[in-house]
């Protein structure tokens, strides 16, 4: 990286930061409390460019780097919201598809759009009975004249009831397993799509989640993303820029804890000394430095390789395995340090603590990360 | 090694049945509502409950310890915070039983007798004195036949609910940790207040509350056993009371890790439920060991006060706590991962049983200090 796009990205960073403490943290309790997605955050979000950086750079996106970017913008948010920074996370899987899959034509008439009107994308992946198991997906795509129809249910996808577009990873033909998904790029209008159940959560409650029921809506072919049954490959490519920035989002929700608790141990005076002085609490908060740095390691590194277009799924897998354990290990360190405080509402950590909890199980749960960077460490040597 | 009488199996398959019947069914909605179990107290009380430790001769039910915990575990399989209630309860009486003369016995315990569904609490946590009980603020001036109680309390468990509550103050600053005394104070004593419940992260269905105390006038003859012989007894009473955490953090752990199964067993990814998969084998069978582990450590603990061992009961105690309170964390934190999504969701009760465990490592001693105790006990020579 040159000395230019790193000095882009300090100011990226400072930027974002300044935002996020000065305009996201005061309504961060509030926007968990009320379990509803924060339309100012969100306007906050467009009016800094966080949620187009990875259109290409002529169209308003992030110039080179951009992996590099969304992680910086994700963590430096995620210290203090982490709902709001999977806003940001979510927005870059949800257009991945029409990106790198939509003709240009598609392209063309969209990206205007989404600039234009401050579209939101969602991702369409899991359903009921496709979780971990991709190929398990039920939602099916048929050919129809100049189109296709799609039918199927899917859940638990972040933004569904806000997004104005959304890929959807449907099956368009029967019995070849992977290679039988499609994706498409589906519009919030369409006749045929509608919200169901809006869930509610253990944490990042100011995030949307929402099933997404598809009624034989149709598309024109040029809503075909990509070639037909190469949806899988281009799904674990999302993966590849995805699990760097769900990594980055653990990273930042650590280092918010970290932050809380180490100001609280200075504070904090029992046994006639600062909480701080008291070895058993270093060693809490040693720790959880240690976590910390080796994450930031590994998310920058693996955001690199990413933006440098290497070979990345390793350390993706990596990344967001090591950051999201850390992440549930610092914060329930945290409310630890924090005692009876900081298992109240009246402090943060509570809330980091219930949001942690998401970056082990999506974007891949941790057992299946673990099945990928096996995976791939055996390729490596054998 | 723990037979139960035919009396004691009575008493768990009674609760069995009231836990699956009737607790069970309420306990989203009192996490979702922060609201107390009401229906449960009343079901304590009838079925001789609420008075557990009570000794028959005030009119208790005097269930052995290692009985109390088993129901405890019981409870907590489906509902920490009503659990709590039980917890609450016994640690509001264990001050009166362990230090109180025989006349302050008789004038309080009796009215927890059969069938009272009167409350008690144990009020000695303040906003500056957490793990160090001895910073505490609250003040007891003697003044002729009565002690004029100034302070505040807080994270006081059903404080604002007890209608007697165990009190400890300094009475002789001048003495540190020997200045500090226990008293009993009745609901309505001129001078006491509440103040906020707090909103907490679990553990919803229990109040905590905050407590004022202005010039608050209690009769001498309260005072619990003798003047600096509060902290003594209160160190006695935790000493007890951490055995009620670990047995109520064994059985949050039994009930996510019943959840985590029965979901494992249904839920088909690959071709075959999850269950068939060895990651998934592997993280039941380390929630399994270790459930049990700290299970049996518990039911140690518990025998050793029921012969009479209290040191060796009070130091497997606090090791059960720690041991079970960090297993709870962990289990419940993997049952929410077996689960994935699905166990992320407020449909399911994992994700409230991962929020009601991390209070096992905070509350009625931090972690950190039941550490310290037991290390302290191990070491010294």
């Amino acid at each position: 990286m040159t000395d230019a796009a790193q000095q882009d990205l300090d100011i990226l960073r400072q930027t974002v930061r300044r935002a996020a403490r000065e305009k996201i943290a005061p309504v961060a309790a509030e926007i968990d409390e009320a379990e509803e997605f924060n339309r100012e955050v969100e306007a906050l979000c467009w009016d800094l460019g966080l949620l187009t950086m990875t259109l290409p750079p002529e169209c308003g996106g992030w110039e080179g780097n951009q992996t590099n970017a969304l992680c910086t913008a994700v963590e430096e948010i995620a210290k203090v919201c982490a709902s709001s920074a999977l806003l940001l996370i979510i927005q870059a899987v949800g257009l991945f598809p029409i990106l790198h899959g939509g003709v240009k034509e598609l392209l063309d008439r969209m990206i205007p759009m989404i600039r234009n009107r401050r579209l939101l994308a969602a991702y369409l992946v899991t359903e009921p009975g496709a979780g971990s198991d991709v190929a398990a997906i039920r939602t099916r795509a048929v050919k129809d004249g100049a189109g296709w129809r799609i039918s199927g249910t899917k859940c638990f996808a972040t933004n569904g009831s806000v997004a104005g577009l959304y890929s959807v990873l449907a099956r368009s033909s029967e019995g070849r397993g992977h290679n039988g998904l499609s994706f498409f790029m589906i519009e919030r209008n369409s006749p045929g799509l509608s919200i169901g159940k809006i869930e509610r959560k253990l944490g990042q409650r100011g995030s949307n989640t929402a099933e997404v029921i598809l009624d034989n809506v149709w598309v024109p072919e040029n809503q075909l993303l990509g070639e037909e049954g190469r949806g899988f490959v281009l799904a674990m490519q999302d993966f590849d820029m995805s699990r760097p920035a769900i990594a980055a989002q653990a990273l930042g929700i650590g280092e918010g804890a970290l932050e809380q608790m180490v100001r609280y141990a200075a504070d904090r005076r029992t046994f006639g000394k600062p909480l701080a002085d008291h070895q058993m609490i270093q060693a809490m908060i040693a720790d959880a430095g240690i976590q910390i740095e080796a994450a930031r390691g590994l998310v920058y590194r693996s955001a690199r390789a990413c933006d440098e277009g290497r070979r990345n799924t390793k350390l993706a897998s990596m990344a967001k395995c090591f950051a999201s354990d850390a992440a549930m290990k610092i914060t329930t360190d945290a409310i630890q340090v924090m005692g009876g405080y900081g298992y109240t509402k009246d402090f943060p950590v509570e809330r980091m603590f219930r949001d942690a909890k998401l970056t082990q199980i999506f974007e891949g749960a941790n057992q299946i990360q673990r099945m990928v960077i096996a995976r791939e460490i055996m390729k490596e040597m054998t | 090694m723990f037979t139960l009488a035919e009396e004691q199996q009575l008493v768990l398959d009674t609760v069995r049945r009231m836990v699956k019947n009737e607790i069970e069914p309420l306990a989203k909605e009192l996490d979702e509502q922060a609201a107390f179990p009401k229906h449960a107290m009343h079901l304590f009380a009838e079925n001789g409950l609420l008075n557990a430790l009570l000794p028959e001769k005030y009119g208790g039910s005097e269930l052995p310890i290692l009985t109390f915990i088993m129901v405890l575990e019981e409870i907590s399989r489906v509902c920490a915070s009503t659990a709590l209630l039980l917890i609450a309860q016994a640690d509001g009486m264990l001050p009166i039983l362990h230090g109180g003369s025989e006349a302050l016995k008789e004038k309080f315990l009796p009215r927890l007798a059969a069938g009272s569904t009167l409350l008690t609490a144990f009020a000695a946590t303040e906003p500056s004195a957490g793990s160090d009980l001895a910073a505490m603020k609250t003040r007891a001036k003697k003044m002729g036949d009565v002690y004029v109680v100034n302070g505040r309390k807080c994270f006081i468990t059903n404080g604002a609910l007890a209608d007697i509550m165990v009190l400890y103050a300094y009475t002789d600053p001048e003495k540190g940790s020997r200045g500090i005394s226990a008293f009993v104070v009745e609901k309505g004593t001129p001078g006491l207040s509440y103040g906020k419940n707090e909103s907490k992260m679990g553990m919803r269905g229990s109040v905590n509350s905050e407590l004022f105390f202005d010039e608050m006038e209690i009769p001498a003859c309260n005072l619990i056993g003798n003047e600096g012989e509060g902290l003594k007894n209160l160190l006695h009473t935790l000493s007890v009371n951490r055995l009620f955490c670990g047995a109520q953090a064994v059985g949050i752990s039994q009930g996510a890790l019943d959840q985590a199964i029965a979901f494992a067993r249904e839920r088909v990814q690959f071709g075959k439920p999850i269950a068939a998969l060895a990651p998934i084998q592997f993280m039941v069978a380390d929630m399994a060991a270790a459930t049990e582990s700290a299970r049996l450590l518990c039911y140690q603990a518990a025998h050793h006060f029921d012969t009479g061992e209290f040191e060796q009961g009070a130091l497997k105690g606090g090791m059960a706590k720690f041991t079970a309170s960090d297993t709870a964390m962990r289990v419940t934190t993997d049952a929410v991962q077996i689960m994935g999504g699905y166990g992320y969701m407020k449909d399911f009760p994992v994700e409230r049983m991962m929020r009601d465990a991390k209070l096992t490592q905070i509350y009625t001693g931090t972690n950190q200090i039941t550490r310290l105790v037991a290390g302290r006990s191990l070491l010294k020579g």
